[in-house]
């Protein structure tokens, strides 16, 4: 199995080369190609599940010197969310891009946007980390303006810029860190980092470089207030695209990014230099994006901004989970409390790349049988369209927190953890915008699922079988991560907030 | 250190160009400055004074070896002025669409959304 990891990369890489260069010839290339390769890519991931940590050198070379490879319980929950989601991104594409020209490159792009998010979760190296992460990003801003009319290319052009800062701010990081420790390796500069700074003050060139990392990743991750590329960006692409972009490329390139850095490099977890201030920094932000991000969602009416400020809402439970984790191990605190804290945000990430994905899909899926996305005119979907209106349904209610959906489960767990934690103020936070939560789902089932149907909704059909397979799939995962909690915790969930809990521990995979 | 706070000063001017100038061209260009800033930065952790290149041949002294520069960050600039080249290439193909769409390159008279 060793040798299995680099082809996560390889693969849509390959694919990615492939589809444009034959695309002049064969114009189905895209579709055949992207749908086998995503499929293969899909079921590696699947039997990554419960593999032992793996260690690739590549071209033989032992790390520090070479370049690593690492696949570990993190890495693995990541891998499963990207090439599931991503398979069946691709899956709907198949109907819904036929309204769109230039398919080749549409999907020679999001091959590469999956091998850029596939190397930067599996690579064990800073430099790589930031290159697959330009290399995801590229991609994703092209893919935001492929349909080249001016909101596309505004958002498109936003989503560059800001993207672009952010960047700068990583690689700055990066080079901060190589200038203090003169290793680029990850596991080399934790070491670095833990002999040389560990204890004591904190060290002003590891502080500067965490701050960059936060606010570049925190930028990717659109944590509020680095969000405003967001809400503009994720609507204006294809809705496969907004899939891709809320369900796994803001979890992989932000989310994922910080905990591999902050955990493993900086070693948070065992009380490392300055440990405490960026733990304070990740709790913070999560609040605001909670809030802010809650708050926004509620006056929208166009059904994909409304999900796309949801977005940043529901990544702020994420972030807070993992920084109350953070917080509590560095503060010397309670292990069991920080573990469930972890582990919260680790399972409301997998939880939300499934149900946002599938909010995107079918928000796509609405558009293409009634031409609108605008809530006002819309309502009655169920009537006509009863299984996108179904799988919406369940989607809502388990983003909103509705027991038995996992929504609810991953919430509670990470509520439960903050209260534990001493923290009943920001439990109360995140409760009463878990409220407001419920409310503008409550408002999108009035206005869209329910009632009756009217307008452009009155000649909607259900919309074809490519579009609603993937829709079905993604609801039985929402219930199933909600009713099978034991199977995916065990699994999935544990090795992967043992990688967080244990920072240190990487450091020994890694160089042995 | 006074390179290294000039560098920094490149950085806060990108970052003011990004954000103070409406003409779109204008905020390509300073994130293009904020990217040599950071490339600048990289090769000043590098660099050596009368340093040469690190190639090693039979037969050189301890004294040689110890004035090679450090070729890690030399390799790090390049393949950041390639990626920072992709980006500026989408940016200005970018900027080219829009101003096809609205016929002015003034972001307040583009902007539509609202963020």
């Amino acid at each position: 199995m060793n040798n299995v990891v680099p082809l996560f990369v390889a693969l849509p890489l390959g694919a990615a080369f492939i589809i444009p260069l034959l695309g002049h010839w064969w114009k189905k290339s895209g579709e055949v190609f992207a749908t086998a390769v995503s499929a293969v890519l899909a079921v590696m991931a699947i039997l990554q599940i419960g593999a032992p940590a793996v260690v690739h050198h590549m071209g033989g070379w032992a790390p520090p010197v070479g370049i690593a490879v690492v696949s570990d319980g993190l890495s693995v929950l990541l891998l499963i969310a990207i090439n599931v989601v991503g398979f069946l991104c691709v899956l709907f594409s198949l109907r819904y891009m036929t309204a769109y020209t230039g398919l080749p490159k549409y999907y020679g792009l999001f091959m590469l946007m999956v091998a850029g998010m596939n190397g930067v979760v599996v690579s064990g190296d800073l430099f790589n980390l930031f290159v697959f992460l330009e290399i995801a990003s590229i991609a994703s801003y092209a893919l935001v303006a492929f349909g080249v009319d001016a909101d596309e290319l505004e958002a498109g052009f936003k989503y560059l810029i800001l993207g672009s800062v952010a960047s700068v701010m990583i690689l700055f990081a990066v080079g901060t860190l190589y200038a203090v420790t003169g290793s680029l390796n990850m596991a080399d500069v934790a070491r670095e980092i833990a002999t040389k700074f560990g204890g004591g003050r904190p060290n002003p060139a590891v502080l500067l470089a965490a701050g960059f990392f936060l606010m570049g990743f925190g930028l990717k991750a659109a944590l509020v207030p680095f969000h405003a590329w967001l809400p503009d960006a994720h609507p204006s692409a294809p809705a496969p695209i907004s899939a891709m972009l809320s369900g796994v490329v803001i979890k992989s390139l932000g989310i994922y990014a910080i905990c591999r850095v902050f955990f493993n490099v900086f070693a948070v977890a065992s009380g490392g230099p300055s440990a405490v201030i960026i733990a304070n920094g990740m709790i913070a932000f999560a609040i605001l994006s909670i809030v802010i991000g809650g708050l926004l969602a509620v006056g929208q009416w166009d059904l994909k901004r409304l999900l796309a400020y949801s977005s940043i809402g529901q990544i702020g439970y994420v972030m807070l989970g993992i920084g109350v984790g953070a917080r509590v191990l560095a503060t010397g605190g309670v292990r069991s409390v920080a573990a469930l804290a972890i582990l919260g945000g680790l399972f409301h990430l997998i939880n939300h790349a499934a149900f946002k994905s599938l909010l995107f899909l079918s928000s796509g899926a609405i558009q293409h049988s009634t031409g609108t996305r605008n809530m006002k005119v819309l309502g009655g979907i169920k009537e006509r369209m009863p299984v996108t209106g179904m799988t919406t349904n369940l989607a809502a209610l388990s983003i909103a927190g509705v027991p038995p959906f996992s929504g609810f489960w991953s919430k509670l767990i990470i509520l439960v953890a903050v209260v534990k934690a001493g923290h009943p103020a920001i439990a109360g936070i995140a409760i009463a915008m878990a409220f407001v939560t419920l409310v503008y789902y409550i408002k999108l089932q009035r206005e869209v699922i329910f009632g009756e149907a009217r307008g452009p909704v009155m000649d909607a059909r259900e919309a074809p079988a490519l579009m609603t397979v993937p829709l079905v799939i993604l609801a039985v995962v929402c219930v199933g991560f909600g009713l099978l909690y034991p199977v995916i915790g065990d699994r999935i969930l544990e090795p992967a907030r043992d990688v967080l809990l244990n920072g240190a521990e990487y450091v020994k995979l890694v160089l042995g | 250190m006074t390179v290294y706070f000039l560098c920094a000063v490149l950085l806060t001017m990108g970052l003011y160009c990004l954000v103070a100038k409406k003409n779109i061209v204008k905020k390509v260009i300073g994130v293009c400055i904020m990217d040599y800033a950071v490339n600048l930065y990289l090769i000043i952790i590098g660099y050596k004074k009368g340093g040469i290149a690190p190639i090693v041949e039979p037969g050189m002294s301890a004294e040689t070896l110890e004035k090679f520069v450090d070729p890690l960050p030399q390799a790090l600039v390049l393949t950041s002025i390639v990626i920072g080249l992709g980006v500026l290439a989408l940016m200005v193909s970018m900027c080219i669409r829009l101003y096809e769409r609205h016929g002015t390159f003034d972001m307040s008279q583009i902007s539509k959304l609202r963020g």
